[in-house]
């Protein structure tokens, strides 16, 4: 009932090939979600394809001003990239505050964004950047890649190889961590560049990361703590739970834009 | 000495336990070991229709699956509560059965219907899924206040109205006549918050039948082997206690939470004989939240009142005690006679009056967890001084100080007899450490920073070293509260102690063998503690309510006396001296004043030998003593905590935290500074974390870490740790105990200082982020119209 079989692919076309043949695959991706969900018998794939050694799909390089980062990249290594501190900090600072050091060595960039876990830190710096999520077989805009809670573009098979990242002028993110799991209760990635601003929320929102329209367009005019001041920010839509209400967490985009912004410099 | 009362002698058992050579209860492996898995209601109130475990059966490597109805036809019996309280009005409490296995109806969510016994694990846990358990669905109340209410679903049909008890203590009459001639009175409700116990190593359990003896052995992970051993044998009727031997080896905590028989225990010795394969359970985190016993989860409404010169005249307290679904084995001791009778506090309070009503509901039972019951009295008493002294305009520590108990022994009108305390010296010492003076200094640079620094006192007492058998017998207590020891000296001198109590973390095998070291004069490297089997150790207690300390380690301190004594007779013998002229010093036994002497090993060779004893001396030197306490401790001590909230946020950072504590004798500062420090650390646990969810259906919210709140080190503050010592008269070595003080004295100072930063009482634990951000919106923003 929850027997699986195990996939080590050494190639993209190797593991988009053992997913297409599998009666009910999963793409293993550093585990730190599905391992767990596995364990409490909640998911049951038949078989798991692990692209954590695919070469094609590791490390981090420039190209040109876009920092491009392989899918199988876990957090450590994009926090600790030498690329990635200098031309998007904001970026390194936020991989190197996921999880704990044991989730940072094994989680990847890829897997965090295919599962797409609304208290997840990376989909706010992919949206918050205005990133491009390369697969197998397309280049998806972060404005067309996120769709709900744990829902993405991503079509069956469809395997992530590369996420671009275009530089910015400016970014940043701050997060409020839940007491209890610290993950994203709230979390804000920031950025400005030529002028043009863009603010992703992640943690807070019942349909997963989103963009604020009404940050964006107070901080484009006046890229400013004080600028944030006079913005609403409505707690419809905002996810409601033990931990936080909507209007805590409404309150709390706020409070954590204006640190991103401060962050930002 | 070096090694003796007051040495900060490193533990001798952490060289086992940081090398990962700790054995613990699922760490052992029996020959021929199957594996339980439980089958759980999803439910929390429902009746059972019918069980089909024939999917499950045919799995191949089940090897049973057995059920309920099969448990009550073997007779095995119900689970018990040892403890029986009156109500008010003279009637029994109103106890509900609990079978091991459910049989008609399951009560909370987690109750076990069934269990699969299996050659693995993984396969138990597997066909455990397999059993089809069909239920009729029943509406559920997981609030005690709920649960009062008229209407609501009835849990047991022995318990009208969800009602276990009404009981009371004090004078309710003269009580609120002083209330009604006081000049001010601060009234408050109280919540104090449901915990889960979550200690380190989950509860485990191997079970082995041996059929040619009709013998059961048990390894579980247990604070009192003894008292589970006669548990199950006299109430469960699993063997007879000769034919049942109970091993606890190494504990990875307890809490309170490991005191219990719980059901998987019963089932697995039960099983063991069923299916005549050792059989073994270990739970994980996830069944851990859902079955071990939760604590706390009182809700009460408090009046104290106080004349023109700030004397409390009366205080009244009504508490409502959520029980869970079941009478677990202390539960209904929890509210009644570890809770109202320390309602006094450190206070000269002539009129008191608690009424307490136990309640059922569809959650997991509940019973102590760490202080049970002191903290909830504690916690109601300082918030109502530092809610009073503010409604007073009084600094907090000289409202304290008008109304300290001052002269010892002191009766208080709640049965309590203090017998020794300094409670104005412990105030004065966590003052000056906490440098109170230089406080408004330090608000004011906090402020410049946007910060909201608040400071909040908690002078608690409490009660240990549980408790004179007689008393607690004429209470109600199901068993005696005494304690034993044995104290075995080789012939070679190397000693041997054989103890009731039980270590699960708190490092008697260091302490015991510190005050065995000063007493003979040996190294402690040649004394050996012995806990935890009932074939190797004489029947005994166990460790709960900080008791190992004073009870523990005085019947130890009993034997020794009397081996002291024969010793002295055997050297006066040989040294041909007088018995009052022999002294133990410096490894040897000697005549006072002279060179005569034999070495400490020579009088166990002689002992042993025989050769040449005092006329009618039984050769052997091997003493055991009963301890009954005179009386409970009191250790009491004076708390300060001073915190910054961030008030975009509400986010809380304890900046400083100190206490100053009277523990009486101390004998190991080290581990009683360790004992302080995890205290305390449960206490702003409790304070600012942890809270036990369930919905209004009875589904527990809280199943994991991802909810419930468990302190981090980077949680909680370095600690400023003081002592201020007055020794104990009734025990000999004059120990309090410190095992509970800094749960019980940390919650009200967490709170009393985050009320004052905030400038608002309206506030409950745990205070979150967004508890403390939602109380300073109504300071803040009054009439908010957004």
């Amino acid at each position: 009932m929850y027997q699986t079989k195990y996939h080590k692919s050494n190639s993209v076309d190797d593991a988009v090939a053992a997913l297409a043949a599998a009666e009910e695959g999963k793409i293993l991706s550093g585990g730190q979600t599905l391992i767990p969900t596995m364990k409490q018998h909640l998911a049951a794939p038949t078989d798991l394809v692990d692209v954590r050694g695919v070469e094609a799909m590791q490390g981090v390089c420039m190209d040109g001003d876009t920092v491009v980062i392989g899918a199988a990249t876990c957090h450590a290594d994009v926090a600790g990239n030498a690329h990635v501190r200098e031309h998007i900090p904001g970026l390194a600072a936020l991989a190197g505050g996921i999880g704990d050091p044991a989730v940072r060595a094994m989680g990847t960039i890829g897997g965090s964004l295919a599962n797409n876990d609304p208290a997840a830190d990376y989909p706010s710096a992919v949206l918050g950047l205005g990133a491009t999520v390369v697969t197998n077989s397309r280049e998806i805009a972060a404005d067309d890649f996120f769709d709900g809670m744990f829902a993405t573009a991503l079509e069956e098979s469809e395997i992530i190889t590369s996420i671009r990242f275009p530089k910015p002028g400016r970014a940043a993110y701050a997060k409020f961590p839940n007491p209890a799991s610290r993950y994203a209760m709230v979390g804000v990635f920031v950025t400005e560049t030529g002028g043009s601003v863009r603010v992703a929320v992640t943690g807070a929102g019942e349909d997963g990361v989103f963009r604020h329209d009404g940050l964006e367009t107070a901080l484009s005019s006046d890229f400013s703590e004080g600028a944030v001041d006079g913005v609403a920010v409505d707690a419809e839509g905002m996810l409601s739970d033990i931990h936080a209400s909507d209007a805590y967490r409404a309150h709390l985009v706020k409070v954590m834009a204006k640190r991103a912004v401060a962050a930002a410099g | 000495m070096s090694e003796g009362i007051g040495a900060r002698v490193t533990r001798k058992e952490d060289k086992r336990f940081i090398t990962g050579k700790g054995k613990y209860t699922d760490d052992i492996r029996m020959e021929n070991q199957a594996y339980a898995a439980f089958v759980r209601s999803p439910h929390a109130h429902a009746t059972v229709k019918s069980i089909d475990a024939s999917a499950a059966e045919a799995m191949e490597g089940v090897i049973e699956v057995l059920n309920g109805a099969q448990l009550t036809g073997d007779e095995i019996g119900n689970i018990i509560c040892g403890w029986a309280i009156t109500s008010k009005d003279g009637s029994p409490m109103n106890m509900g059965a609990w079978s091991a296995l459910a049989t008609e109806k399951v009560r909370y969510v987690g109750d076990a219907v069934a269990v699969v016994i299996a050659e693995t694990q993984a396969l138990a846990r597997l066909a455990a899924e397999a059993v089809e358990v069909e239920y009729d669905e029943l509406p559920a109340v997981a609030f005690a206040e709920k649960a009062l209410q008229a209407g609501a679903p009835e849990i047991h049909d022995n318990a009208p109205g969800n009602l276990i008890y009404d009981w009371e203590i004090g004078e309710e009459a003269a009580t609120d006549a002083a209330l009604a001639g006081a000049a001010h009175v601060t009234e408050m409700e109280i919540t104090n918050n449901r915990l889960s116990p979550n200690p380190m190593e989950p509860r485990s359990a191997v079970a082995t039948y041996d059929e040619s003896e009709e013998h059961y052995t048990l390894y579980t992970t247990s604070q009192n082997p003894h008292v589970a051993r006669l548990v199950l044998s006299a109430f469960y009727n699993v063997a007879p206690e000769h034919k049942l031997r109970v091993i606890a080896p190494d504990v990875g905590g307890g809490f309170g939470s490991k005191i219990y028989i719980y059901p998987e225990e019963i089932t697995c010795l039960w099983a063991s004989m069923r299916t005549g394969r050792s059989v073994k359970w270990t739970s994980d985190r996830s069944e851990a939240f859902m079955t071990d016993a939760h604590g706390r989860d009182h809700v009460s409404t408090a009046k104290m009142g106080f004349d023109a010169d700030g004397k409390i005249v009366g205080f009244k307290v009504d508490t409502i005690a959520n029980f869970g679904a079941y009478m677990s084995l202390f539960s209904s001791a929890v509210p009644t006679y570890l809770y109202a009778t320390l309602l006094s506090g450190q206070y000269n309070i002539s009129n008191i009056h608690c009424n307490v009503r136990a309640v059922y509901t569809n959650t997991v039972p509940i019973d102590a967890y760490r202080g049970a019951g002191r903290p909830e009295a504690c916690y109601a008493i300082e918030r109502m001084m530092e809610t009073a002294a503010r409604e007073l305009n009084m600094d907090p520590g000289e409202l304290r100080r008008r109304n300290f108990i001052g002269e010892f022994p002191h009766e208080t009108p709640v049965i309590m007899t203090y017998d020794a305390g300094d409670f104005d010296g412990n105030l004065d010492k966590a003052l000056a450490a906490a440098n109170v003076t230089g406080f408004a200094e330090r608000k004011a640079e906090a402020a410049s920073r946007g910060k909201l620094r608040g400071l909040g006192y908690s002078c608690y007492i409490e009660a240990c070293g549980i408790a004179p058998s007689a008393a607690v017998g004429s209470l109600g207590a199901g068993v005696g509260l005494w304690e034993s020891a044995e104290v075995r000296v080789n012939p070679v001198g190397t000693i041997e102690i054989l103890t009731g109590s039980h270590s699960h973390g708190q490092g008697h095998e260091t302490t015991f063998a510190q005050i065995v070291a000063e007493r003979f004069s040996i190294p402690i490297d040649n004394v050996q503690i012995v806990h935890g089997d009932t074939d190797k150790v004489q029947f005994g207690m166990g460790t709960y309510g900080s008791r190992s300390g004073a009870v523990g380690m005085s019947a130890i301190v009993k034997a020794m006396d009397k081996v002291e004594a024969k010793v002295k007779k055997i050297a006066a013998h040989t040294l041909e001296a007088s018995e009052d002229d022999i002294v133990i010093e410096g490894g040897e036994v000697k005549v006072a004043g002279t060179d005569k002497a034999m070495g400490w090993h020579e009088v166990g060779l002689a002992a042993y030998t025989g050769h040449n004893l005092p006329d009618g001396m039984e050769p052997g030197l091997k003493e055991g003593a009963f301890y009954d306490p005179v009386n409970f401790t009191f250790p009491a001590g004076a708390y300060i905590c001073e915190v910054e909230v961030d008030p975009d946020t509400g986010v809380t950072e304890i900046v400083q935290f100190t206490a100053a504590d009277d523990f009486g004798t101390i004998i190991n500062p080290m581990i009683v500074e360790g004992q302080v420090h995890g205290g305390v650390a449960q206490g702003i646990g409790q304070a600012m974390l942890e809270q036990v969810v369930y919905d209004d259906d009875g589904q527990l919210i809280t199943g994991s870490y991802m909810d419930y709140c468990m302190p981090r080190a980077d949680d909680v503050p370095f600690y400023t740790i003081e002592h201020n010592t007055t020794v104990c008269p009734g025990n000999p070595l004059g120990i309090k105990g410190c095992g509970e003080a800094g749960a019980i004295g940390a919650p009200p100072a967490v709170i009393n200082a985050i009320t004052d930063a905030i400038g608002t009482n309206d506030l409950q634990m745990p205070a979150t982020p967004q508890a403390v951000w939602t109380a300073l919106q109504s300071v803040q923003t009054p009439m908010a119209a957004e």
